[in-house]
């Protein structure tokens, strides 16, 4: 993993997320949290992942990823349902440090309201926010 | 995620070399201090090196104050729970005790190791989030003895904690003379500098802590790293800590709860007739109606500070312990709820999680 890398293809949540629409089907999202997120937690040990069915609303928590020291809030980028979540996390949480925007994948959404994402951030803005 | 705080942290003299061990940073206590040292899996890293090896902590965010003239003995006998009079001086060592200091009611001001320098002269180390409230409890009881002189030496000292199975050795071979045995203090020259040398530490394995002048800690620090310590961060010396059940003020203690509830009798003395000591004598003549206990959380999931306990109680302390692979923590609960192997529920934010009480400590070290 590149130190601090913020792929140019997602869109990012000023909450340390990012967001992947789909390329063949815009209404549905892929979200995680990015390499920053990760790294100010350290090692995920846990990931209790919510209900296929769970309904995000953009901005408030829906998930909780844990390390060692501490649990953080997931906060949702966009709203929706959620339609997959990465179950391979449960038995390896770590994937979320190793690969934040691969196999670190948190679940899937289909979009309430697509026109969210121009409220969400590019990576070269996102970045911006972390050296404030 | 939290955003990183803005406000002006204090810092110790060891923040550049902390930055360029890769150190993460955050604020405790209102210091910026390392949590852990470069990526995901370094709290377990540190964890294990001091578990197995050798790791160094900077806790110079630790205050000291320092209690000497006639009267001190007095004085401190008055103040802190234990008997201060059986330390021993002498044979070029001074004793190492900890105790709590109490308020009248018995509430718990702070939890605090007290080393003797010398036949009236003794160094008490506290917790950084209470120093200025424990000097000013010092200072204002101090007023009743003419004989005494309270001084604050935050500023004079720096602290570092070597803790392992190997610690000694890695210490003792930039030390002029022989280390302090386990429980006593005694100042000594390491790499030049003079240090006065604790048989102490917060992690259940040995070692020993480390007073320096503040200018001579990064010298130290990077004389100990040479010979193979592995710095370590608040966030191991946490899930050490726990893994053995040693108290944390603020989660643990506070003043809501006394030493007694606290399973801190021992460090209690109330013949002495220390500040508190009615209040102590009394929880502990009648039984508490809650007491500490240690538990293990069975399957998945981690208790943090301030989930409940059903039926009554709180988790004090929670994380997922490195050594065991399982989470621990440590909770009050009812007296009757409080013997090892008694089955608790857990409230880990709406989920229920099921765990047992254990025998203290949690992890105990292979025979």
């Amino acid at each position: 993993m590149i130190q601090g890398s913020y792929p140019e293809d997602l869109l990012y949540h000023a909450e340390h997320d990012w967001a992947r629409i789909d390329p063949d089907d815009a209404a549905i999202a892929t979200l995680g949290i990015t390499w920053y997120a990760q790294d100010a937690l350290g090692e995920v040990v846990f990931f209790d992942p919510p209900a296929v069915g769970t309904v995000l609303a953009k901005d408030a928590p829906y998930a909780e990823v844990e390390s060692v020291k501490a649990v953080s809030d997931v906060v949702a980028p966009l709203s929706g349902e959620i339609v997959e979540v990465n179950e391979a996390l449960s038995d390896n949480p770590a994937a979320i440090n190793e690969d934040p925007y691969g196999e670190g994948w948190l679940v899937k959404v289909r979009m309430a309201d697509p026109s969210e994402r121009d409220g969400l951030l590019d990576a070269a803005s996102y970045k911006a926010t972390l050296d404030g | 995620m939290a955003a990183p705080s803005s406000r002006a942290l204090r810092r110790t003299p060891l923040f550049d070399a902390h930055l360029a061990a890769g150190a993460k940073l955050v604020d405790f206590a209102g210091w910026e201090m390392p949590v852990f040292y470069g990526g995901p899996s370094a709290l377990r890293h540190e964890h294990m090196a001091v578990r197995s090896g050798c790791g160094i902590f900077d806790v110079s965010h630790m205050g000291e104050i320092e209690t000497s003239g006639p009267q001190a003995l007095e004085l401190l006998q008055l103040l802190l729970s234990n008997d201060v009079a059986k330390m021993p001086i002498g044979g070029g060592a001074g004793g190492a005790q900890y105790s709590v200091l109490c308020r009248e009611d018995g509430g718990v001001l702070d939890d605090l190791f007290t080393y003797r320098l010398d036949i009236d002269r003794y160094m008490t180390i506290t917790n950084a989030s209470n120093h200025e409230r424990d000097l000013e409890w010092f200072n204002r009881h101090a007023r009743a003895f003419p004989d005494v002189d309270v001084a604050d030496r935050i500023e004079d000292y720096a602290m570092l904690a070597v803790q392992g199975p190997l610690a000694r050795e890695i210490v003792q071979a930039i030390s002029d003379s022989p280390l302090p045995a386990r429980m006593t203090a005694a100042t000594r020259r390491l790499a030049g500098a003079e240090v006065i040398v604790c048989g102490t530490g917060y992690t259940g394995e040995e070692g020993v802590e480390l007073l320096c002048a503040t200018d001579d800690a990064s010298l130290l620090w990077d004389a100990l790293v040479r010979r193979g310590a592995t710095p370590a961060g608040l966030g191991a010396r946490d899930t050490l800590r726990l893994e053995v059940c040693f108290h944390l003020y603020g989660n643990e203690l506070s003043t809501d709860r006394g030493p007694i509830e606290a399973g801190l009798g021992w460090c209690c003395r109330e013949d002495t007739g220390f500040i508190g000591s009615d209040a102590v004598r009394a929880v502990r003549a009648a039984g508490p109606a809650e007491k500490l206990i240690a538990f293990v959380v069975e399957g998945p999931g981690i208790a943090r500070q301030g989930n409940a306990v059903i039926g009554g109680g709180e988790v004090t302390s929670g994380t997922l312990s490195p050594s065991l692979g399982t989470g621990i923590g440590m909770a009050y609960v009812p007296a009757a709820q409080a013997a090892p192997g008694t089955r608790l529920e857990l409230d880990v934010r709406g989920k229920m999680r099921p765990a047992v009480v254990k025998d203290k400590p949690l992890y105990r070290k292979a025979a």
